[in-house]
């Protein structure tokens, strides 16, 4: 489904990526694990369009999709939650909401408007949270109902790809485990999931399949579960 | 106590053109982050576009709506062809390109429409209205009503349309926005185009009491600005107050100390906005958590 090769990617003059390669099949849940600097941000900006590849390939349902920008992307089912939630802090959760559907609420039609009242009722199913808190500022939530409502917002373009930047960082550990229950559950209804994570251990406890990446490159890729037995991993990552 | 009151009137009609020119202001800074030079000379092209207009027979209402398009026109054109070719628009690229396309702004009026001051008549006649024992130029009215629709319909617009939250959402989280679908130019073009737009029209409103020339538009986009810091930059209602302040603070002065003083207020105004509370009246400190 999605196929990422030998990307090189960076900022400015400084390379990141080093000719990586991974591929995500339809309806997995992968990880991509890796120390800070290692370029696990780069690789999910450059898949969703923040960032544009030196050099490499991303294709996305057989289609090359390295040269389009963010806001294009999204219209083609790839989705990304940023690291750091980056919800809309002064706007309230129900119009952050809706800023994830943009894409279908603007242009206006009744179609775009229907699908996206079925889907917001979809998001707040899925995080009942949220529906206490529609009228509420993002601004004013805590930590875990934030990485909620950015989950819920990148849910509401309708994607076939969810990315997720270190959803963990700043969490609670039981609030980390109840973000990648949901994932799993999104996951079996059909949607596939790439998850950036420096904290491997969870990652690959619920994972199917992991990647590890260091300096800018795949090093291992394996099952989740082989690599939890990995002894470079243990090592490396799960301090073990 | 009458001077006083017909003090506060005037202050309140040009008041209301400040913070008109100060709704530009922030409607950009809000979506770019940057300080748009421009915006004064944006309204100086609307009373000029209007009065040439104007002074070439068409009627009053056609010539109002043509000089809100011309510098709209000019807006997107300048955001089209300039702007967008910054390869990374920060906002201190872009408040130094907006100085030049001021520059430009100014001189293209001056070349094409003249260096002689122009008129436009008051939008109900400029028999004054007696009220009380006070004696009021009709066009204030116009004014007032004016610049409070204009701040009624942006309020909404930022509220309660798509289009508008987009705009608010570019401003919070301009990567969280693209992620979204919402194309970062896009807002910036829509920004420019509102700024240009309710700037042209403030432009119109003020040219029947203070008659307007190519050079008008540097003070005028100064008390904006002044009016924009006082009540808060970014902020909407803050631009209401401020500008409404300024005027006030700037009728007063004249009248009652020297009309030498008059421009020197918003110089103090902002000096010491700058000084005592740099975020302004409504403004908020920008808190980033990271």
């Amino acid at each position: 489904m999605l196929e990422l090769a030998s990307l090189q990617a960076g900022y400015g003059a400084s390379n990141v990526l080093h000719g990586l390669s991974l591929s995500v099949n339809q309806g997995a849940f992968c990880t991509l694990i890796g120390a800070n600097g290692a370029g696990k941000s780069t690789t999910m900006k450059a898949i969703a369009g923040l960032l544009r590849p030196v050099q490499g390939s991303i294709e996305f349902e057989g289609q090359r999709i390295d040269h389009l920008p963010a806001a294009q992307i999204v219209t083609r089912g790839i989705a990304l939650v940023p690291e750091g939630r980056r919800v809309f802090g002064p706007m309230t959760v129900r119009e952050n909401l809706q800023m994830g559907a943009f894409t279908k609420l603007y242009p206006r039609s009744t179609a775009g408007n229907r699908q996206v009242e079925t889907r917001l009722e979809f998001v707040l199913e899925t995080f009942p949270r949220l529906r206490e808190r529609l009228p509420q500022q993002a601004a004013t939530l805590s930590g875990g109902e934030q990485q909620m409502l950015a989950i819920g917002r990148a849910l509401m373009s309708a994607p076939r790809l969810l990315l997720l930047d270190e959803p963990s960082m700043g969490l609670a550990p039981l609030i980390v485990l109840q973000v990648f229950a949901v994932l799993r559950q999104l996951q079996r209804s059909g949607l596939t999931v790439l998850v950036s994570e420096q904290n491997a251990s969870v990652a690959l406890a619920h994972a199917d399949h992991g990647y590890v990446i260091e300096s800018g490159r795949i090093v291992l890729a394996d099952s989740a579960a082989r690599l939890h037995d990995n002894d470079k991993v243990r090592e490396a990552y799960l301090g073990i | 106590m009458e001077q006083v009151a017909n003090l506060l009137l005037s202050g309140l009609s040009s008041g209301s053109v400040y913070a008109l020119v100060a709704l530009g202001f922030n409607v950009i800074f809000k979506s770019t982050g940057a300080i748009n030079f421009a915006q004064g000379e944006w309204v100086m092209m609307g009373g000029m576009v209007a009065a040439t207009s104007y002074a070439a027979h068409w009627p009053l209402g056609l010539a109002i709506l043509c000089a809100v398009l011309a510098v709209v026109m000019v807006a997107l054109l300048s955001e089209r062809l300039i702007l967008r070719r910054i390869k990374k628009p920060t906002a201190l690229a872009v408040t130094l390109m907006m100085i030049a396309i001021a520059i430009c702004s100014k001189s293209l009026v001056m070349l094409l429409l003249g260096k002689n001051p122009a008129n436009l008549p008051g939008f109900s006649g400029s028999e004054p209205v007696l009220w009380f024992n006070l004696r009021i130029h009709p066009q204030t009215f116009w004014i007032v009503g004016i610049t409070c629709l204009v701040m009624l319909a942006t309020h909404w617009f930022f509220e309660r349309t798509v289009l508008g939250r987009a705009m608010r959402a570019v401003a919070a989280q301009p990567e969280a926005a693209a992620l979204c679908g919402i194309e970062p130019r896009m807002a910036m073009a829509l920004s420019f185009g509102l700024a240009a737009g309710v700037g042209a029209l403030a432009g119109t409103i003020i040219t029947p009491l203070t008659l307007t020339s190519f050079d008008h538009g540097t003070v005028l986009g100064f008390k904006g600005f002044s009016a924009a810091m006082l009540g808060g930059l970014g902020s909407l209602p803050g631009a209401l107050i401020g500008g409404v302040a300024l005027g006030t603070l700037e009728a007063l002065a004249g009248g009652l100390i020297s009309s030498h003083f008059k421009d020197a207020v918003a110089f103090v105004a902002l000096l010491l906005t700058l000084f005592l509370r740099p975020t302004g009246i409504l403004g908020r400190g920008a808190v980033e958590k990271v």
